[in-house]
């Protein structure tokens, strides 16, 4: 019979199956980061003088600031001036009108990738904005979407289309200068999304964007705005997967939503890049900043998270919940496997009265993954009534893995109720045992055992991104235990 | 169909089987009776091929095959089917999601098509027909939070929905209410055909009153001490353990 530690290896070694490159023309600004290079950038993208400023004010307030102080994290020093921060397919002017007129080699990647543009599109009724490198080149449904006034389209559009929606808006829940990430962002990022969805709109589809990292030694700087106007609900999806690399590849997105009184956003990403060999070489680097504010009354947002991939995950997407009444949810499933690190939770800021928070934390550690959930929940004193409910589950498999749990618990007001429960379990033999009486293989049955321990997180995404996820977690985690 | 030879398996270098011996043919039902501890459960988890047993001589073959060369789920879908004592939960893995995947493993296994949802539900339905199961253990985690009834009875659902080749049941009665036990032995009884094979581990006469074996053998401290017919359960309720020779009387 195969011992467990024989499928461990076997399995685990299996090549990344997303690693390949396509070889379109990049148009790369060569490495290196200075005001010139931010000239440059904002330049070639034909944007307005306050948005110049904005990028520079950014950029100056970076140069005062430190790298974050690695908590659990074990990284090798970035050199920002070796990252190119620009790459667009060739001619950005004459970008496809429709899928048609989009690069078969681009369409072939997507393919290779499981997500058929076109059919997905058609098929699921969903709207994608392909983000290919840093420049938007597909954009569908997007009259359909104008018909109820949902404006869906790359950032660099909104600046040429919008320009007064994004100057009152960009910025206003991640500040430039939030964190050393989030200023680098601002001051170099290159596209990413803009919905808004106007007074008392439902938006009638589900909106999507995959990022790709493709180029090489080319930094990402995605920037996603997101504004749901007074009653109005949309759900947003974000997917992600990138080539097989040598180097490591920074990511540092920032994403901003803004949800008025009454308002709902449900933002879930699908994350799988790169996450590096067995001994992390070559993964990504994910350092994302997200945030949604609920500045009315009676506003939601939830955010759902399937992290499986990245060498280096770093991310804690957060609600503050200003208005009375508004509510922040977080479902987190973060997988390591391999060498890969995740430090990723949530911080729930309570500032109005009777706002709710509930937070769904699940880590799966395999490998010689480490996983640290990592949340704050800061109830203000103006506060009153607020709550929160935490649960953070941790699952291990084998023992060369990690995990960690680091509530931190901030109550200013002596109204607020809070809770927080915490557990930590393996697979058991006694179920891998069961699962294979009954004829399945021993992947079959990690993979069943731990999307079931996952479920209350996956429950939570919009059904065909489900079935995705559930795949995607059986698919890094095959033969973790035997 | 299954011949178990001079079995001798450890744990942790202590012997638990001490030489078992045991012929099952098609058509056969067997029952195995004997004190705690003496090795019941081992035996069922030897032959459906659960880790962490050392086998130290004997040998086991199963329709010609050497069984313990098998993976386990391998023996599964070779029709060995094992209703445990103590079934596992799995928190958020739907119950009959499972069930399908099983039943589905199997059938391409032995080269026929996966029953698509409609053709499996028609199926299902029937099966819980006449185990009286509710509808709402199809939605529940295999069998979360089921009473130790409801877990026993889901152990003889799957059976149904798998048909297996040879049947082992270990103390599937125990837990069982009476209704329950004449439900599940019915289901059972439903199964028996001129082709499988049933190795029911029990405690109590009373199951086989309704699950009539074809033979009954006392297992004690890892040895089948005595075979017989089904008249020896019988004696077994009135007299004990004791009188068999073999066997301590503690
Ligand atoms: N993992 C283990 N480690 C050590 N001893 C074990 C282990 N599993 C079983 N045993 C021992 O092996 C012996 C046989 O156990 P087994 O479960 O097969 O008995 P059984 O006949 O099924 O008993 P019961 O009627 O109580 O179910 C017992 O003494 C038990 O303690
Ligand atoms: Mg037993």
């Amino acid at each position: 019979m195969v011992s467990s530690t024989d499928h461990l290896d076997s399995l685990v070694t299996q090549e990344y199956k997303h690693g390949f490159v396509t070889d379109i023309e990049s148009e790369i600004i060569p490495p290196g980061l200075s005001e010139d290079v931010i000239r440059l950038i904002s330049a070639k993208k034909d944007e307005p003088q306050w948005m110049l400023e904005w990028r520079l004010n950014s950029y100056r307030h970076w140069l005062t600031m430190k790298e974050p102080n690695w908590a659990k994290l074990e990284i090798e020093p970035i050199d920002y001036q070796s990252i190119s921060y620009y790459a667009a397919p060739k001619n950005p002017d004459d970008a496809p009108k429709s899928l048609d007129e989009v690069d078969p080699k681009l369409l072939e990647t997507y393919e290779k990738l499981g997500i058929p543009l076109e059919e997905r599109a058609a098929l699921a009724g969903v709207a994608v904005d392909a983000v290919f490198d840093s420049v938007s080149v597909a954009t569908t449904f997007k009259d359909k979407l104008y018909d109820v006034g949902v404006i869906f389209c790359s950032f660099s559009d909104a600046l040429k289309e919008h320009p007064e929606l994004v100057k009152e808006y960009l910025g206003t829940v991640v500040p430039t200068g939030d964190n050393f990430f989030a200023a680098l962002n601002a001051a170099v990022f290159s596209d990413g999304s803009f919905v808004y969805i106007p007074k008392g709109v439902r938006c009638p589809m589900e909106l999507s964007t995959y990022f790709r990292i493709n180029a090489s030694n080319t930094g990402q700087f995605e920037r996603t705005l997101i504004i749901a106007d007074e009653d109005a609900y949309v759900s947003y999806l974000e997917g992600c997967t990138a080539p097989m690399r040598d180097e490591n590849q920074l990511h540092a997105a920032v994403v901003e939503l803004i949800v008025q009184k009454g308002a709902s956003i449900k933002y879930s990403t699908v994350q799988n890049w790169y996450p590096g060999d067995e001994n992390g070489v070559g993964g990504i680097y994910n350092f994302v900043t997200k945030r949604a504010e609920c500045r009315g009354d009676n506003s939601k947002v939830s955010w759902t998270q399937v992290e499986t991939g990245s060498a280096i995950t770093w991310k804690y997407p957060s609600c503050v919940l200003k208005g009375d009444n508004s509510s922040g949810e977080f479902y987190s499933v973060a997988l390591t496997n391999l060498k890969q690190q995740a430090d990723t939770g949530t911080k729930m800021i309570h500032i109005g009265k009777n706002t709710s928070s509930n937070i769904v934390s699940k880590g799966i550690s395999a490998g010689r993954g480490q996983n640290a959930y990592r949340g704050l929940v800061k109830i203000t004193k103006g506060a009153e009534g607020a709550r929160n409910y935490t649960q953070c589950d941790s699952l291990l498999m084998g023992d060369k893995c990690g995990a960690h749990t680091f509530p931190y618990i901030e109550v200013l007001n002596p109204t607020a109720q809070v809770e927080h429960e915490a557990t930590t379990s393996k697979i058991s033999e006694d179920q891998m045992y069961y699962c294979r009486q009954r004829g399945l293989s021993a992947e079959d049955a990690v993979s069943m055992i731990v999307n079931g321990f996952c479920k209350e997180v996956l429950k939570e995404l919009p059904m065909e991104f489900a079935v995705e996820a559930q795949k995607l977690l059986g698919l890094s985690l095959e033969g973790s235990v035997g | 169909m299954l011949q178990v030879k001079d079995l001798k398996v450890s744990i942790d270098g202590k012997e638990i089987l001490k030489g078992i011996s045991l012929d099952v043919k098609p058509g056969e039902v067997h029952a195995i009776m004997g004190p705690n501890g003496s090795g019941k459960s081992t035996l069922s988890h030897v032959l459906t091929g659960r880790e962490g047993y050392d086998v130290t001589s004997g040998s086991v073959s199963y329709l010609g095959k050497d069984l313990l060369d098998m993976e386990p789920e391998e023996r599964a879908r070779e029709g060995i089917f094992l209703a445990f004592q103590y079934p596992v939960e799995i928190p958020g893995v739907n119950n009959m999601y499972f069930l399908k995947a099983a039943v589905n493993a199997r059938r391409v296994h032995q080269g026929m098509e996966e029953l698509d949802a409609l053709d499996f539900m028609d199926s299902l339905k029937e099966k819980m027909a006449l185990l009286k199961m509710d509808d709402s253990f199809l939605k529940r985690g295999v069998n979360e939070g089921f009473s130790g009834g409801e877990k026993k009875r889901n152990e003889i659902l799957q059976m149904a929905m798998l048909e297996p080749k040879l049947a082992l049941l270990d103390e599937t009665d125990s837990g069982l209410d009476i209704d329950a036990l004449q439900i599940c032995s019915d289901g059972v009884n439903s199964l028996r055909n001129k082709e499988r094979g049933f190795v029911v581990i029990t405690h109590y006469q009373r199951l086989l009153d309704y699950i009539v074996p074809d033979f009954v053998h006392v297992l004690a401290d890892g040895r089948i001490v005595k075979s017989g017919g089904k008249d020896l359960a019988l004696e077994l309720e009135e007299k004990g353990y004791g009188w068999i020779e073999g066997i301590d009387a503690a």
